[in-house]
């Protein structure tokens, strides 16, 4: 078996042991991994942008706040999306997310380095002024309240069988993400990651590439939004807040951007730090905010980049041993 | 009715006024901090919060409002330096990783807010002599308001003197406007980059206590701040003080103006503009190529 097989094994893994374990664990337990699994959605579709096309988006809350709000105001006002057109919202905040995605994309796609960070920074901005401020539409401050779940032959109301539809999108999200990172398509992603000018000057539109994989990117965040709702019940303005999208860039560089894996990883220690230990300490933020910087400080990989630092470490000290050696052979 | 009409106008442009000159007090000092060290500083607004807490502490110890101005913003100041030197500076340029470590700080000052000076709402009242009000022409205008205006124009002139005037004014501008060369002509752009931070937060600070006597001073206050002062970067354009002072002022009308005018869309026709201008001239609209 190759090492990337090992890895798509671990994983496949990893998942059947959530999918065995968690269910019979608490409602606290349940809720959390659900919310995570939710998150982690939208921090890979941040990985696609960052990690592999090299675009630190600081407005991924926007595309998740588009599924969110399509979901409530279509089940509040409408009744759409209780029953079995629950698949027709998935689809429609999809869509929504890809459209925004698409009329921002046109504006911040240009932008390099710290001015895609400010433009999306400013992108993000508006779609919460919105959410926040347009009360006839969205609730204002409070949000929106949805107070059932869908329900058509399963009843999504009960904890477990909507923690198997989460992990049912979550696994699909991430097996399309990896299937889009590996094809001909996500390789020239990482080729004007790496270098764009090469890219251009090899023939690659790479506008329309950042551009595509933009869209992408807002699909799934606009699909994670969808579910979002659900699992939270409530939708308001705190969801699209700049803290959410700093939230989802944090998650993907404490895991290790460009590997899909890592947002997630970092998605659960997020929530678990924010949701468990917050019950047990009042200071629990500390250790957050010292996660954060100490990552950003020390492991720039992230988390799954320890592995290769190590190698990295032992292949130099064994050079360092070797020259020792052949510093102390007399000529 | 005209002269209802006219009324409004003036208030609300003076209202405007008046924010926008608070908003140029912490939207200047993050112009300048891109401007040096081209680092979006996402704990700027955790600057301004803490702020207004250190001057409460002051207020609630010796009752000087007078005194609170300057502790808090020298305190603010010296956190700044603090942090520049021993976190941002070893980092070197790595956009990404600065700001998501200024991220970091603003919550780890948040919880240490939080823990100092609690999660209620606190504001900070000025001498008796401020909060009267002036008629001008029929209208009242609150003296605060007044005394906020003349001190973003009193901070104003001093920036603009030190920047123009001064060697190290002209070694932060050199800096601004080509780091490299800079070096190159024996400018020690690491000190330029210590003293702008510093200069930065003390701004943010002194912000943060003067409007904690409109705004009052509360928990999230520092990330609402914080988009409002990017804003202001933006327009104005990076690193130039005069487009600063006009970003403000184009800000603070517009927030005012917006949300007595179309409540339902004021802060989209605040950051909407905001993105075209990135979206057009990545500078913003006064700074240099």
């Amino acid at each position: 078996m190759t090492t990337e097989q090992v890895k798509v094994l671990a994983v496949v893994a990893a998942l059947v042991a959530i999918i065995v374990i968690v269910p019979n664990a608490n409602s606290f337990v349940i809720l959390l991994f659900t919310r995570a699994l939710v998150f982690a959605i939208l921090v890979m579709s941040l990985d696609l942008l960052l990690g592999f096309t090299g675009l630190a988006s600081l407005g991924q809350a926007a595309y998740l706040g588009v599924g969110a709000y399509l979901t409530a105001i279509l089940a509040t006002r409408y009744q759409i999306g209780l029953g079995y057109d629950f698949w027709l919202v998935i689809v429609l905040g999809a869509i929504g997310g890809a459209v925004l995605a698409a009329v921002f994309g046109l504006l911040a796609i240009r932008a390099t380095g710290v001015y895609f960070l400010m433009i999306t920074l400013a992108l993000g901005q508006c779609v919460w002024g919105l959410a926040y401020r347009w009360n006839s539409l969205t609730g204002g401050d409070n949000g929106i309240n949805l107070r059932v779940r869908p329900r058509f032959g399963i009843n999504l109301a009960n904890e477990v069988t909507f923690f198997y539809l989460v992990v049912g999108f979550f696994a699909v999200s991430l097996a399309a993400m990896y299937v889009l990172v590996r094809s001909p398509f996500g390789r020239s992603l990482t080729g004007i990651r790496e270098r764009e000018l090469r890219m251009r000057i090899l023939g690659y539109n790479t506008w329309l590439h950042k551009y595509i994989a933009f869209i992408i990117a807002g699909a799934f965040g606009g699909l994670s939004g969808v579910l979002w709702a659900h699992t939270a019940g409530i939708v308001s303005p705190e969801n699209l807040v700049l803290t959410t999208s700093v939230d989802a860039l944090l998650m993907t560089v404490l895991g290790g951007a460009g590997t899909l894996v890592g947002g997630v990883i970092g998605s659960f220690i997020v929530f678990g730090l924010r949701e468990y230990l917050s019950t047990v300490v009042p200071w629990w933020q500390y250790v957050l905010g010292g996660v954060y910087v100490l990552t950003i400080l020390y492991l720039p990989t992230g988390l799954m980049g320890i592995p290769a630092r190590i190698r990295q470490r032992r292949a130099r000290s064994k050079e360092a041993t070797e020259e020792r050696k052949l510093a102390s052979v007399p000529p | 009715m005209r002269a209802v009409d006219a009324k409004f106008w003036l208030i609300q442009a003076f209202n405007g006024i008046s924010y926008g000159a608070l908003l140029f007090l912490v939207g200047s000092g993050l112009s300048l901090i891109f401007g040096v060290m081209r680092i979006v500083n996402l704990s700027h607004g955790s600057y301004f919060l803490l702020g207004g807490y250190v001057a409460l502490s002051v207020i609630w110890t010796t009752g000087s409002w007078l005194l609170a101005i300057p502790v808090a913003a020298f305190t603010v100041a010296l956190v700044g330096l603090a942090m520049e030197r021993i976190f941002l500076r070893p980092l070197g340029f790595d956009p990404l990783r600065q700001v998501l470590l200024t991220v970091g700080f603003a919550f780890l000052f948040q919880q240490a807010a939080l823990d100092i000076w609690s999660g209620n709402n606190f504001d900070i009242n000025p001498p008796n002599v401020l909060t009267q009000s002036v008629e001008v022409g029929g209208i009242y205008l609150p003296l605060y308001r007044i005394f906020m205006i003349c001190t973003a124009l009193g901070i104003g002139l001093i920036l603009w003197l030190v920047m123009e005037k001064t060697r190290m004014g002209a070694a932060v501008r050199a800096t601004v406007d080509d780091a490299q060369m800079a070096r190159g002509v024996g400018i020690d752009t690491s000190r330029v980059s210590m003293f702008i931070f510093a200069l930065g937060a003390f701004l943010a600070a002194l912000g943060g206590v003067i409007g904690g006597g409109f705004l009052s001073v509360y928990p999230g206050l520092d990330f609402e701040i914080l988009p409002l002062a990017f804003a202001v970067v933006i327009i104005g354009g990076m690193g130039s003080l005069g487009g600063a002072a006009i970003g403000a002022l184009l800000v603070g009308l517009a927030d005012n103006f917006g949300k007595a005018l179309f409540p339902e869309i004021s802060y989209f026709t605040l950051y909407a503009p905001m993105a075209l201008i990135l979206a057009v001239k990545p500078t913003g609209l006064f700074g240099r190529e």
